[in-house]
């Protein structure tokens, strides 16, 4: 697998990269950070990375530079053939009730940023004949929930879209894979209490990678999030409203 | 003040949580962060740095409830490995367990081993941990060339042997309360193979252990041994002594050993579950899941056996046996802590001077055994030359570990009159495992404590640094 990866820095999509590149992956790792990507791309390297690891700009709130940052992972991988987005915005539901300029930067890189970037990445995959996008949305977009429905939404969004990539693109060989995590222990959700079935960034990224390998187009992790998910999509309206969780 | 009000809990992305090192007891509530980034807040507010949690006492516990908690495991990433010569810098979160998965592989092994893999290089340092070679090899420090520590003013300071020594020699064994270590630089050991050549020995009282230790020295890279602490009179000590070496390749079964089997302890032991009988039965049931420990058990457990025919030297299993078998044992059940019940449990560990040889060792373990309850097993090994950290535990002697669960008043009067052996014995106690050392005692057994305050002092002036155990036995304000 050739990969370029959005959020390898940090929490899943570090774990996510140190198991690609520990298999033989090759990888370019994208961010914003320059010191960030390279302190994490020597780590891969030395813990024994056997593809390529580079690293390339990439800011998720500049979408004009997308087009540039894809060419440079080209260039590193001689054309990836897979790009993985782990990165993404969280905020505490009351900071974004406080602060719309907060509010719009998350739905932002969350729904809006994050789009273009797959959209391109799948058009530039189905002209070289395929490969396979992969984005990690959040089961809070499966159902409004009043404690974050603000954060739900932007991931609501992300899940609608990557769906209707994967139906679009089937027919040119790009293959869509829309991550749902549950509750997953990691910087991004420090702090916030530990619901049951919270899962460790490890074992959720090899769940993540095996949906990759197989193109899997919805993935719950940990899995027994599908089922909680289901249970949750099924409350009538009343009973959403009564339960505050 | 300390004390982090709710609001700006959640809006620093922190929950307060009860906190408590390894044996469980005191638990203290504080305020966890888990950066992947190793950076201390920039408003000045007291902290403590905390690794995985193995230390057994109060050492990574908050110094007040709700105090800060800087938990470091999540900064993992290796920043450059010198393949070479072994030399590996990391974030100071990586654990030993990451460390063997990665680099075991390839030939490296940790220079310095604790009983468990699950710590990390950070608190390696921060207790100046020692294994089975102390008496070859030294402590971690040894292998040290280099931290970098984000000390209390916020700035980032590099120190090793030549560079800022004081701070450094002041940070290995320093627990902590010297700045938070953010990277390591470190040497690890070239090894043949994951395999141990183990012999295995029993001796039938604390004479012949202590030298059994010294003898298997010479020639051991690592030398422990395991004394029954249900033993009285004559047989005091006795015990298993263990010899180990790296397996070479030539010796070494073809592939890695297979992983560990890990079983979980699901709830916290009842407190019946403790007396002796039972206790022994556990520990007996345990030695028979792994191969070759019910080799050694079923060779030597029958201690009739052992004294009926002293002269004779039962050799241990010859064929080599998975590293993690000879040096993490209990790693191969998970949350083993809570075998102790809810209460917890102390680790009595002390250091006494060669020189005060084997009646001070024997008090020691008189004690202990007149305290019936007390310790079913304990830990001797040999050390080696003290190493020039100031707070660095290890002084060529004889060392003590002892687990000694939880009742309170009790076992805390348990300790002071073991300290006071210890004391007496110019020896001193691991503070990695201490919860209830009296300061005045800790300054009778620490003679370099005043120097070490000095540097402290002068880094941390206001000791943003602090612990529970800082706050017990070196006088910080909670």
């Amino acid at each position: 697998m050739k990969a370029a990866v959005v959020g390898a820095t940090r929490g899943m999509g570090r774990a996510l990269a140190r198991l690609m590149a520990e298999r033989g992956d090759a990888l370019v790792l994208l961010g914003r950070d320059a010191a960030e990507l390279e302190v994490s791309a020597r780590d891969l390297l030395v813990r024994g990375a056997r593809g390529v690891v580079a690293t390339a700009r990439l800011d998720l709130a500049e979408p004009a530079g997308f087009a540039a940052a894809l060419d440079a992972a080209d260039r590193a991988l001689a054309a990836f053939d897979t790009l993985v987005v782990t990165a993404g915005d969280f905020a505490p539901q009351e900071s974004l009730e406080r602060d719309p300029a907060r509010l719009g930067r998350l739905l932002d890189v969350n729904f809006t940023a994050t789009a273009v970037l797959c959209q391109q990445a799948a058009e530039r995959l189905a002209g070289r004949g395929g490969g396979t996008v992969c984005a990690f949305s959040s089961v809070a977009g499966d159902r409004a929930r009043q404690s974050n429905y603000l954060y739900g939404a932007s991931k609501a969004g992300l899940s609608a879209f990557l769906e209707g990539l994967h139906l679009a693109y089937a027919d040119r060989g790009v293959r869509v894979v829309c991550v749902r995590p549950g509750f997953v222990k990691t910087a991004m959700t420090a702090g916030l209490p530990v619901p049951p079935f919270a899962g460790e960034p490890d074992a959720v990224a090899r769940v993540v990678l095996r949906a990759i390998d197989h193109g899997t187009p919805v993935v719950y992790v940990p899995p027994i999030w599908r089922w909680v998910m289901l249970a949750i999509r099924l409350l009538p309206h009343a009973v959403m409203r009564r339960v505050r969780f | 003040m300390a004390e982090l009000k709710s609001a700006e809990l959640k809006s620093a992305g922190l929950s307060l949580e009860p906190v408590a090192g390894w044996g469980r007891h005191p638990v203290e509530r504080g305020a966890v962060a888990r950066p992947e980034r190793l950076q201390l807040p920039p408003d000045g507010r007291p902290v403590l740095p905390r690794g995985l949690g193995r230390s057994y006492g109060d050492a990574a516990v908050p110094a007040a409830p709700g105090a800060l908690i800087l938990e470091t495991a999540r900064a993992d990433r290796v920043v450059a490995f010198d393949r070479e010569r072994g030399t590996l810098t990391c974030e100071a979160g990586l654990s030993l367990a990451e460390i063997l998965r990665v680099f075991l592989p390839r030939g490296w092994f940790p220079p310095v081993t604790p009983g468990t893999k699950f710590v990390t290089v950070g608190g390696c340092v921060a207790c100046d941990v020692h294994g089975k070679n102390h008496h070859r090899d030294g402590s971690f420090g040894h292998f040290v060339d280099r931290l970098v520590l984000q000390v209390a003013d916020g700035s980032v300071v590099e120190c090793g042997p030549a560079r800022e020594r004081e701070l450094f020699l002041a940070t290995i064994g320093g627990m902590g309360l010297t700045g938070l270590i953010t990277e390591v630089t470190l040497r690890l050991q070239p090894v043949e193979s994951a395999w141990m050549v183990v012999e295995t020995e029993p001796v039938p009282g604390l004479g012949a252990m202590l030298d059994g230790l010294w003898d298997a020295g010479k020639d051991w890279p690592y030398t422990v041994g395991w004394i029954d602490c249900l033993a009285r009179g004559a047989a005091l000590g006795r015990g298993i002594l263990m010899r180990g070496r790296h397996a070479s390749q030539a010796e070494a079964p073809a592939g890695p050993p297979p992983e560990p089997r890990r079983l979980a302890v699901p709830f916290d032991a009842p407190e019946w579950l403790l007396s002796p009988v039972l206790m022994r039965g556990f520990n007996a049931a345990y030695y028979w899941k792994h191969a070759w420990w019910k080799h050694a058990w079923w060779k030597h457990a029958w201690w009739s056996h052992a004294r009926r025919t002293p002269a004779r030297r039962t050799r241990g299993a010859a064929r080599p046996v998975p590293y993690h078998g000879f040096f993490y044992p209990l790693d191969a059940i998970g949350d083993w802590n809570r075998l102790y019940g809810r209460r917890g449990f102390l680790q009595y560990q002390c250091v006494v001077p060669r020189a005060a040889g084997a009646p001070a060792v024997a008090e020691l373990l008189e004690r202990v055994v007149e305290a019936g309850t007390a310790s079913f097993l304990a830990v001797i090994k040999d050390c080696g030359p003290e190493s020039d950290a100031y707070l660095s535990f290890p002084l060529e002697g004889t060392t003590l570990a002892l687990d000694l669960p939880y009742r309170g008043a009790r076992t805390e009067a348990l300790v002071h009159e073991l300290n006071a052996t210890v004391i007496a014995a110019g020896g001193r106690v691991y503070l990695a495992k201490d919860a209830v050392t009296r300061p005045e005692d800790f300054a009778l057994m620490v003679p370099r404590l005043a120097e070490w305050r000095k540097v402290r002092d002068r880094w941390d002036p206001e000791h943003r640094f602090r612990s529970a155990q800082s706050v017990r036995v070196l006088g910080d304000t909670p």
